[in-house]
């Protein structure tokens, strides 16, 4: 147990985090990386996650998709892209890491949409609303807790694939970890283990929060739901989990 | 192993360094060849980790789901704690075990049989719990055995969901080996680190990556093919 309590005495030193290089700038590199895959991913796979589910087509090209994405190492994609012209850096992890957050987004967004009763959209269009006051009004509050789900599997699994760039020389809070390796300094390596776990639970934690604040009706958290519908379909965890990372 | 690439800056404008007047193509049939050895020790590598890391983890996680659903005060701490693990980055999760077993192949067969174990608890769980409950009184009914109440009721009923999680959690661990770089034992990932520390490589990059994608899809299409041979009644049904 002595290199967590080196671990823990690296953590305790705020030299480390206050640092050039140090914990608070690698922490700011690992979030902006990760908050920029995740909104690339967004700008992709909502429009087109909402257009596939409100026309009800194109079903099997998602889930095949979902399941090829599931396929492809992530270390794989983040060395072809340092080694492709668009070069080693934040830019290469940040489109490297969004390519992984679209399935999750878009096949949440699908089935979120395309789950709303064709009923319920009958009923709003006799009561005289557009188009576009179904879509905000009906669809798309009844869509929220997937599409919530798709945005908060994909973050996730963005910050926590983050650390893989430190691999391929790229930045972030995994840094630490290859760093601590590279040096045989197990303290520091675990240091820098802890605080990306620490730091993909909270983005879990906080994601799990933000749609619970936001998900109007009636709210279940996440955690305690088991996949049940999902059984007799034979098809379990299509929604619900992304891949670890 | 792990390496930064560190890029020299290009003084004037027309300086080219020799590793870019080289050519370097993207895939190359004659890399394949001549290592093939090494290709294959890395593949069996490879299958090897995920074979085990899938089998220890359906041995682990079946009594789990067992027990998760005898009662709901089982089920929510299993799928909060499994929910905590899928959360842990892999890469985190190998560092913690590496000071405990140092650099072999157990430090990653530990960490990927952490993870198909959490996607395989939560899809038996669901396979058992979609087997409706007349049908198990029934089978209790007319004097089944509980552990003949699970060969013959459960299983059968649950079969496909448990199919449909074990080819999701090789698939996955699959594309998770490669992240065993780390400690030398990557399977093929290692050819992905290895092109990229021999001046960026890239046949020997893609021959990895796509021996990875590969290895995934007839992982996924064996085990779609053993679940038709297990399940012959649904083929019946489908027709």
């Amino acid at each position: 147990m002595n290199d967590f309590e080196r671990a823990i005495s690296y953590l305790n030193d705020p030299f480390n985090w206050t640092r050039r290089g140090g914990i608070l700038d690698l922490l700011g590199e690992h979030v902006r990386v990760s908050l920029a895959a995740v909104a690339i991913a967004m700008v992709v796979a909502l429009p087109l996650g909402v257009l596939l589910g409100r026309a009800r087509r194109g079903s099997g090209p998602v889930v095949v998709l979902s399941n090829v994405s599931r396929a492809i190492p992530t270390l794989a994609l983040l060395t072809l892209f340092a080694v492709s012209p668009i070069g080693f850096g934040d830019e290469a992890t940040a489109l490297a890491l969004a390519i992984f957050a679209v399935p999750p987004i878009l096949t949440n967004t699908f089935v979120g949409f395309r789950g709303v009763d064709a009923d319920l959209r009958e009923a709003a269009r006799a009561m005289g609303m557009s188009r576009g006051q179904v879509l905000r009004r009906v669809e798309a509050p009844l869509a929220a807790p997937l599409v919530l789900t798709g945005i908060r599997t994909a973050t996730v699994q963005v910050v926590a694939t983050a650390t893989l760039a430190a691999l391929v020389g790229g930045g972030g809070l995994g840094r630490l970890i290859n760093l601590g390796f590279g040096q045989h300094d197990y303290g520091v390596m675990i240091a820098g283990a802890l605080l990306v776990a620490v730091l993909a639970m909270g983005t879990e934690l906080l994601l799990v929060a933000v749609s619970w604040a936001v998900t109007p009706g009636p709210r279940r958290l996440p955690f305690r739901r088991v996949p049940r519908a999902a059984a007799a379909s034979g098809t379990p965890e299509l929604t619900a989990a992304g891949v670890p990372s | 192993m792990v390496l930064l690439s560190v890029r020299p800056e290009l003084g004037a404008a027309g300086d080219v360094l020799a590793v870019e007047e080289a050519p370097n193509p993207w895939f190359d049939p004659s890399y394949v060849s001549r290592n093939w050895d090494t290709i294959l020790g890395y593949l069996g590598e490879h299958v090897r980790l995920t074979v085990a890391a899938v089998l220890l983890g359906a041995v682990i996680a079946l009594p789990l789901a067992l027990l998760a659903r005898r009662s709901r005060w089982l089920a929510g701490p299993v799928l909060a704690l499994s929910t905590v693990v899928y959360t842990i980055p892999s890469l985190a999760l190998f560092a913690f075990v590496l000071p405990l077993t140092g650099l072999s192949a157990t430090t990653v067969l530990i960490g990927l049989t952490a993870y198909s174990l959490v996607i395989l608890v939560r899809n038996f769980l669901a396979g058992l719990q979609g087997v409706p409950p007349e049908v198990r009184e029934a089978a209790r009914g007319m004097g089944l055995s509980p552990a003949q109440l699970f060969l013959r009721v459960d299983l059968p009923l649950a079969l496909p969901a448990f199919m449909a999680g074990l080819r999701i959690a090789t698939v996955s661990t699959v594309a998770l080996v490669t992240v065993g770089v780390l400690v030398g034992h990557g399977g093929m990932g290692q050819l992905i680190t290895g092109g990229l520390a021999a001046n960026e490589y890239r046949a020997e990059i893609v021959t990895g990556a796509l021996g990875c994608v590969l290895l995934a899809l007839v992982a996924d299409l064996l085990l779609a093919g053993l679940e038709r041979l297990l399940t012959p009644w649904a083929r019946v049904a489908r027709t």
